[in-house]
């Protein structure tokens, strides 16, 4: 296994099957948190990372540290789970969500609930006030978002941006086609854009666990992007089952623009509404 | 009977030239996948080998080159229309299968998982690149050790290169097309100053030897 090092190089870890089961082991009694159904490839790969960035020179150096200093575990999370994302990522899709899906919910509907699981630093959080203030119809829509890991949940919350990602999200949202320009948004400030704080005043950020949390609310549409890729085919059917219990019949659901529900075994409770976008209608209970 | 040694020592990877009739590369039906990886001038040798393998090949093809992020679709077409067979991006958790070729989508790493299955991720990009060639050799290089050959072509900078260490690490044979014949010659050479490449080809010379491969399956 090989990653780069602060130097530019690469080290080679070996990182054992049985090594990734101790930890997670160790993780899942001791400290709340659940990795063992977690894609082995990467999370094989994130923990490899860690023992880079920390010098650690074996998984048991990671064990040791985490058995005598438990608050360690934070930073574990931290760095085992993938927080890369982006404002307007798949711009045709967020096209889709203002010119059908929030239309069509709200034909039936006074008010929307929008619930991100696993909203990382908060962008595509971010992305959806922006949407929802140039329909107009911010009052109506109640946002709630949700990831398992602290100190990402913090980023979002203060909801600023590095500079250097703001090439990226201007492309993006040029792309989705926007009534503004970006810059409308957020100022920059020694480095970081920062948001306008008024766009997620009302957007509710809080910890929560797919793995392991329960069913905290109902909702009309429900954003699971990018988030069960990390997850092995067992536990995308547990958490999908989660997603389709938060859902009010007919709400929708949307996953990454790779993701498929064909492998999981209730797919049969939603029909496709866009493949190429991956939104889907729950039709059953 | 003319041979050129190949920067591998070692008889078992021996190539011979000219040998009409008899096996060029001690081949066997042991491997399980195929990993190519390409990045700057690699479109066209991609494009012969797709249109050149028969249609019937049977080991999967698992593709990972460098592309737009922001262009979604029109690659996948692109490369389809040249090939013997048609060209799929995986979806996450999707099975690999016999016979098929892959491409790692824009914009996600292609990971290969334990029990033959597709992971993607939007990991940090490694080598400026997401998909990362790199990852996507070295996975399935720990997923399928010595069962694997991995092929380099040419390309701009030195994603794969470790890649291809860790097949050949794992036991697995590694191919990079000849640097004299790469549009940019980068890529190849920074996997033979990496690891052992056991064979060093021109196009061509890598279709001759899928053909042959393939014919241990039949
Ligand atoms: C790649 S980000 C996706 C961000 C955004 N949805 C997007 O598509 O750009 C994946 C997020 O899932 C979160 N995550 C991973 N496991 C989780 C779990 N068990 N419960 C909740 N969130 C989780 C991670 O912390 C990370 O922030």
């Amino acid at each position: 296994m090989w990653s780069i090092n602060y130097y530019g190089n690469w080290i080679m870890h070996n990182i054992e099957i049985t090594d990734l089961k101790r930890l997670t082991q160790l993780v899942k009694d001791n400290h709340g948190y659940d990795f063992t159904n977690y894609a082995m490839s990467s999370f094989r790969r994130r923990v490899n990372r860690i023992l880079d960035l920390y010098n650690f020179s074996s998984v048991n150096g990671l064990i040791e540290k985490i058995n005598t200093r438990p608050a360690f575990v934070e930073e574990v999370v931290n760095e085992i789970t993938v927080n890369v994302t982006e404002m307007f990522r798949d711009p045709s899709f967020w096209r889709e969500v203002r010119d059908h899906i929030i239309p069509n919910i709200l034909l039936n509907h006074q008010s929307v609930n929008v619930w991100h699981a696993g909203c990382s630093s908060g962008e595509e959080v971010f992305s959806m006030a922006i949407l929802l203030r140039e329909m107009g119809i911010e009052g109506k829509v109640k946002l709630i978002a949700t990831d398992l890991d602290n100190s990402i949940l913090d980023k979002a919350k203060k909801a600023t941006i590095p500079v250097k990602n703001m090439e990226l999200n201007e492309k993006n949202y040029i792309r989705f086609q926007g009534s503004e320009t970006l810059s409308k948004y957020y100022k920059e400030e020694n480095g970081v854009a920062v948001l306008d704080p008024t766009l997620i005043e009302n957007v509710s950020f809080r910890k929560h666990d797919l793995v392991r949390g329960g069913i905290f609310n109902k909702f009309d549409l429900v954003l699971c992007r990018n988030v069960m890729i990390y997850f092995n085919q067992n536990l995308q059917n547990e958490v999908l089952k989660k997603l389709h219990e938060s859902l009010f019949k007919y709400g929708y659901l949307i996953i990454g623009s790779k993701e498929s529900l064909i492998w999981c075994e209730i797919a049969n409770k939603f029909i496709v509404v866009n493949n190429e976008e991956k939104i889907y209608k729950k039709i059953r209970d | 009977m003319k041979k050129r040694s190949i920067r591998r020592s070692g008889i078992k990877y021996c190539k011979v030239v000219g040998d009409l009739g008899m096996s060029k590369y001690k081949l066997d039906n042991t491997y399980r996948a195929i990993v190519l990886g390409g990045s700057a001038g690699s479109f066209q040798g991609i494009t012969k080998i797709l249109s050149s393998i028969p249609d019937s090949f049977e080991l999967p093809i698992i593709m990972c080159l460098h592309r737009l992020k922001h262009v979604r679709n029109g690659f996948v077409e692109a490369l389809s229309i040249k090939s013997t067979k048609p060209v799929t991006e995986p979806y996450d958790k999707e099975k690999l299968k016999k016979g098929k070729v892959y491409l790692a989508p824009s914009n996600y790493h292609l990971c290969v998982e334990l029990g033959n299955s597709f992971s993607l991720s939007t990991e940090e990009m490694v080598n400026n690149s997401r998909p990362s060639i790199d990852i996507t050799l070295e996975t399935a290089a720990y997923s399928y050790k010595k069962r694997l050959i991995g092929i380099l072509l040419s390309g701009a900078n030195k994603d794969g290169a470790l890649g291809m260490k860790a097949i050949k690490d794992n036991g697995g044979l590694t191919i990079v097309q000849d640097p004299n014949e790469c549009m940019i010659k980068t890529m190849p050479e920074s996997a033979l100053q990496a690891t052992t490449i056991d064979h060093v080809l021109k196009v061509t010379e890598i279709i001759e030897f899928l053909i042959e491969l393939d014919k241990n399956y039949k």
